[in-house]
């Protein structure tokens, strides 16, 4: 059976559950004079038992289709002949995809090598197994748990209380669900990232001027050596968010000012959607634009003048980005300048001061902290954006500060080494994740400084 | 004091220069606005410019003699015969006719016209049809790109025209007789991918794109509505609900590209489930999507006035009875309007599964949660990167698809906030 | 929000919500007649000339047809329960309304002969002669030194840094806080005690030179101490300016000003010299009003 299937299987005869415990916690009411008697109303007892069929199944549901498809890979590998079972990680995937390739029939078997023939046989019967297996198990444990909870069903049980504590404990593995993914994050880089670092120096990574990661595909290939120097990727990645920045912060904050301070409620209400809906926007969408519209357009009017410009110019990928984060800036900005006490306003007008005054002696610097964790927010933000530089920025690794030159970035590098063929093993995969910490840790610091800073402005003004 | 009448007059003298400013910081304010509107009315002009035209397809509309002897067919309900039956022939005959000037010698430069999909469509229609062998019947089939291209375009320099100037000027004569006609291009929403853009299509995108976001709402929106109800009723001050707050405000802000990385090596490398499947997909994106979802969850929950919860547990209801019966019903149009918003991310992102493999070139349709598949966006990014103008075309269109989705679904949102949400 | 302001808003953005409980108490027999004023309104040496004033808050009057004098160099008190008018009132007076979009101010108002609200009239020049302290002290998140300097710099009444020095100085010695401040000017205002940052503010209003002060409750967020000093620099500034001030207390308008005004509901009921209204009041409502029957 389909996971999928299953799944609603399993919530079915959870339902199935709650109906025959409603029914139990009734009929053994009934005897002692109506559910009165009972601890708890018969929904509770309901629940109870569609918890006690649910959760159980699920849970196992959850952790053999997690672990199926690696358990199945193993078994499959292992069953190959001696001289076939492959060194390394690396051959072992391509391997497997070629196995996969003929269980699918996409590949036909005249292709390959009877052993391979056999374990692609193999294969989809261990699936098919699997699954039965699995469709077994999880039916086996949803009834046997579902007819405990109501075999359980007393009148003196506290059904609610139980009821409540499961869906307390639920709630609370919901939540920590967010420390989990952070440990997910932090597993999947930093494993990789050592493996990167057990290959190539500290020093040439960090300190090393020219990136190209184009190593060896196979062993006895005659090719360059790569070179895994990412200040390039870092100086590339600056240039653009810089370039993003000095579009997104001035147009940014000074429409948030014009909205909050002089703006009427009626412009106010137009404009405002609107800039949201710059937010709204898929990067692809700005990505497009950037590498069709505003690339050209840059190249061809440089040219004009008389300058040299790449079509894949730092200044078209940055400038896009920068009207992307246009209304991240001035919604943050419009916060900050809002939650400045109206007092401070009164105290200046009343003073005599124009609001344009008022704006850039009182407001603008009592609202300076809280503008700055924005800044930081909306950097982090360009730092790890993405699709605009795959598609409007270059893949090659210059060092330069030219707005008008091709640069590449760190996000762009790691979507490269990682989309299309892959081995896993190779220090061009490992690199790409060795460039996710970096790009992980810097913007967790950012965030991290700025969401402090915001949080202590806002306290300021509570 | 003997100064006010003096002061008086130097504020007064002051006041022009004052004003001066405060219109030129008044003007910077309207245009920082006017630059960030134009930004957006110059991005839909350029995306609905380059794109309209995708939405139109070229068709030929001819007299097909489906001759079985030219086609080597005598039994059109022959699958083997099918198979190999020459199936342009009469295609390319039909055409030859349409053109007077046109003559057997021209054959190739005709057969260019037409759609190399085309005979796949006339086998199949016969197929259905068995009894059309023998007959004549006048039908459409879809042009061929260059002939797409040149009637949409002609004229226009960013596009190069590949026809001939022969064939050029069939065209304009078949278009004068109605031959070939430009017609809303239904192909688009009925197909997958193809490496030919007259056949190219988003349906497939779209279907994926559905079943990824359908992972994704049913594993978020409760996910992320029990994690907000437990952070702002259940849980304790302690250290471990403040480590759990700190990791969800930087989640929020963890760029999209690294929970790819995340699915790459733990849903992927990790677990062994398939690549480009929207199952693995919608998990990474409801990774992605969850701290978006609590935070809005807990703001609207955080909106019910306490009066409520008082009444309800005043007259004796546990705090979960309170939470579930009366706090959650009220917090919902909250929770649903985060999470619409939550969403509307969520489909427009195409970072985090380029990295878990849902950029392949997929024609077929997918046809559940295990099946291959890609999604709109990463289908915008396929054909943006393509060389052929004609596939800009459909990426600008299904730029349009994918902006009509999300504007409605923003639309619904503040529809739902202005509507539902009470103000206490 | 913030806590600061909505004091402030709260009076003079809905007038109507304090208004009905005061209704109710009101003695029932007394009427009172729109645009009539028991005891003397008018003076001959008159700074503002207020004629058959009215506000607006969209559909609600808030100011009901009031004509009033405010003569030059005398403290007048508005007083009145909450919810009378007094503060919007007031703050007609240098057009602090004007920030809030649904309020209209019609009748004639009237500064030296000068049209306050004439579409032509500079807000600026007006607020510079025209200063205000508010209910609650608003320092600016500065040092003392540039709060007291931030009016003189905005105007350009200083050529040198040693002018700018003498009027902080100036300022000030008159809000009676140099003494306690001379050594830390460059600490910032937001760290003084409530009564000093009120003072801090009084001196930042009066270092641009006004020629009038509006106080719009300067006490009610003070502790006593603070009170009495505040209240004996109003008594020293009364010599070189005009002040107008709202207050709660009649004990502190009785204190303080040459004259007295009594609002109710919009009305205003009587103004007189201060130990007339509170020894023999001539109207039924300013009595019941000062001998605490209500408000």
């Amino acid at each position: 059976m389909q996971p999928a299937n299953l799944l609603l299987l399993t919530l079915v005869l959870a339902v199935v559950a709650y109906g025959l415990g409603y029914a139990r916690s009734r009929a053994l009411a009934m005897p002692l004079g109506g559910i009165r008697h009972l601890k708890s109303l018969p929904f509770y007892y309901g629940a109870r038992a569609a918890l006690w069929c649910g959760i159980p199944a699920l849970i196992v549901l959850a952790l053999w289709a997690a672990f199926q498809g690696k358990v199945i890979q193993m078994l499959v590998i292992g069953s190959l002949p001696p001289e076939m079972i492959p060194a390394d990680e690396g051959s072992a995937s391509l391997l497997l995809s070629k196995i996969s390739n003929v269980a699918s029939g996409a590949l036909p078997p005249g292709f390959v090598e009877a052993p391979i023939v056999e374990a692609a046989e193999r294969l989809k019967a261990l699936r098919g197994q699997s699954r039965m297996l699995m469709s077994a198990l999880v039916i086996s444990v949803a009834v046997l748990a579902g007819f405990l909870g109501w075999l359980r069903i007393r009148p003196r049980i506290n059904a609610r209380e139980q009821v409540e504590s499961i869906l307390k404990w639920l709630f609370f593995a919901c939540a920590a669900l967010a420390i989990l993914t952070t440990l997910g994050i932090i597993f999947s880089v930093a494993f990789e990232t050592f493996r990167f670092f057990e290959k190539i120096s500290f020093v040439e990574f960090f300190f090393g001027t020219s990136w190209s990661p184009q190593t060896a595909l196979r062993a006895d290939q005659v090719a360059a050596e790569g070179a895994f120097g990412m200040i390039p990727l870092f100086t590339g990645t600056l240039l653009i968010s810089a370039i993003a920045m000095l579009v997104a912060v001035p147009v940014g904050l000074l429409s948030a000012i014009y909205l909050s301070e002089y703006a009427n409620k009626r412009v106010r209400s137009i404009v405002k959607p609107l800039l949201e809906m710059l937010a709204g926007i898929p990067t692809v969408v700005y990505g497009f634009f950037a590498a069709l519209t505003v690339a050209p357009f840059i190249s061809n009017l440089a040219a004009s003048l008389g300058i040299e410009a790449s079509s894949q110019s730092a200044l078209a990928a940055g400038g896009v980005m920068g009207i992307m984060i246009i209304p991240f800036v001035s919604s943050l900005s419009d916060d900050v300048i809002n939650a400045v006490p109206q007092s401070l306003r009164d105290g200046s007008l009343a003073l005599g001061a124009t609001q344009s005054e008022t704006m850039k002696k009182v407001i603008f610097p009592a609202a300076l902290p809280g503008i700055m964790g924005g800044i930081l927010l909306a950097v982090s933000r360009a730092i790890g954006e993405t699709m605009i530089v795959v598609m409007a920025a270059g893949l090659a690794a210059n060092l330069t500060a030219n707005p008008l030159e091709t640069v590449t970035t760190v996000t762009v590098q790691i979507v490269t080494l990682l989309t299309g063929d892959q081995e896993f093993d190779s220090a061009k995969t490992l690199a790409a994740f060795a460039l996710g910490a970096m790009l992980f840790l810097a913007t967790l610091l950012l965030n991290v400084i700025a969401l402090k800073i915001v949080r202590k402005y806002r306290e300021q003004y509570d | 004091m003997t100064d006010q009448r003096s002061q008086a007059e130097i504020v007064r003298q002051s006041l022009k220069r004052r004003y001066r400013k405060e219109r030129r910081f008044r003007a910077y304010g309207i245009a920082a606005i006017a630059v960030a509107l134009a930004a957006l009315v110059i991005l839909f002009a350029d995306i609905i410019g380059k794109g309209y035209t995708g939405f139109m397809k070229t068709t030929l509309t001819m007299e097909v003699q489906i001759d079985g002897e030219m086609m080597y067919l005598d039994d059109a309900t022959d699958e083997r015969q099918l198979k190999m039956a020459d199936f342009v022939e009469p295609l390319v005959q039909a055409l030859i006719r349409e053109i007077p000037s046109a003559t057997e010698a021209d054959r190739d430069a005709v057969r260019d016209l037409i759609n190399p999909y085309a005979s796949v469509t006339l086998r199949d229609r016969l197929k259905e049809n068995p009894e059309w062998l023998n007959t004549t019947r006048t039908m459409t089939f879809l042009a061929h790109t260059d002939v797409d291209v040149y009637a949409k375009h002609a004229g226009d320099e960013a596009y190069s025209i590949k026809l001939s100037e022969q064939q050029q000027a069939w065209v304009d004569q078949l278009q004068e007789d109605g031959v070939v006609e430009t017609s809303f291009n239904d192909v688009f929403f009925q197909n997958g991918d193809s490496r030919d853009p007259s056949k190219a299509g988003i349906l497939g995108a779209v279907v994926g794109s559905l079943l990824t976001m359908f992972v994704t709402l049913i594993l978020s929106f409760p996910i992320g509505v029990a994690a907000a109800i437990y952070l702002e009723e259940f849980a304790p001050q302690n250290k471990l609900t403040d480590f759990i707050e700190v990791n969800i405000n930087n989640l929020a802000a963890v760029p999209s590209i690294i929970f790819g990385l995340l699915g790459l090596a733990v849903f992927i490398n990790l677990f062994g489930m398939p690549r480009s499947v929207p199952v693995v997909g919608g998990l990474v994106l409801t990774l992605m999507t969850l701290p978006t979802i609590i935070i809005s969850s807990r703001a609207a929950i955080k909106s019910v006035p306490p009066s409520i919860r008082e009444a309800a547990e005043g007259i004796g209801a546990s705090k979960m009875q309170v939470v579930l019966h009366h706090v959650l019903p009220l917090a919902m149009p909250g929770m649903l309007t985060g999470s619409i918003i939550g969403m509307a991310q969520a489909l427009g992102e195409t970072a985090p599964l380029l990295l878990i493999g849902m950029v392949a070139f997929i024609v077929d349709v997918p046809d559940g949660f295990f099946d291959s598949a890609t999604v709109l966006p990463v289908q915008v990014f396929l054909w943006a990167g393509s060389p052929e103008l004609a596939f800009i075309e459909r990426a600008s269109a299904a730029i349009m698809v994918l902006l009509t989705f999300l504007i409605s679904m923003n639309a619904l949102a503040i529809w739902m906030r202005k509507r539902l949400e009470r103000r206490w | 929000m913030n806590t600061l302001n909505t004091t402030v808003t709260s009076e003079a953005e809905m007038p109507e919500e304090n208004v009905v409980p005061v209704q109710e108490e009101k003695p029932a027999e007394t009427v009172i007649e729109e645009g009539k004023t028991v005891g003397r309104p008018f003076s001959d040496d008159a700074k503002f000339k207020l004629r058959n004033v009215e506000v607006f808050y969209g559909q609600d009057r808030a100011i009901k047809n009031i004509s009033l004098d405010i003569a030059r160099n005398e403290v007048i008190a508005f007083i009145g329960p909450s919810g009378c008018g007094k503060s919007t009132f007031l703050r007609c007076l240098n057009r602090m309304n004007d920030s809030i979009d649904i309020c209209r101010v019609k009748g004639s108002l009237h500064l030296d002969d000068q049209d306050i609200y004439d579409p032509k009239r500079d807000v600026v020049e007006l607020r510079a002669r025209v200063g205000m302290v508010f209910q609650k002290p608003n320092p600016f998140p500065k040092s003392i030194y540039d709060n007291v300097a931030y009016g003189p710099r905005i105007h350009g009444l200083a050529n040198r840094k040693s002018d700018l020095d003498d009027i902080v100085e100036n300022s000030l010695r008159k809000a009676g806080l140099w003494e306690e401040v001379k050594d830390r000017l460059d600490a910032t205002a937001t760290g003084m005690s409530g009564g000093q940052q009120q003072r801090l503010c009084i001196a930042r209003a009066i270092a641009v030179s006004p020629e009038v002060v509006l106080m719009d409750e300067p006490c009610s967020a003070l502790d006593p101490i603070a009170t009495a000093k505040v209240e004996e620099l109003i008594a020293e500034l009364s010599e070189s300016y005009t002040i107008v001030i709202v207050t709660h207390s009649m004990q502190q308008a009785a204190r303080v000003s040459h004259r007295t005004a009594y609002f109710h509901l919009g009305h205003l009921v009587e103004v007189n010299e201060t130990n007339k209204v509170f020894t023999s009041p001539e109207h039924e409502l300013t009595e019941s009003y000062i001998t605490g029957r209500f408000g």
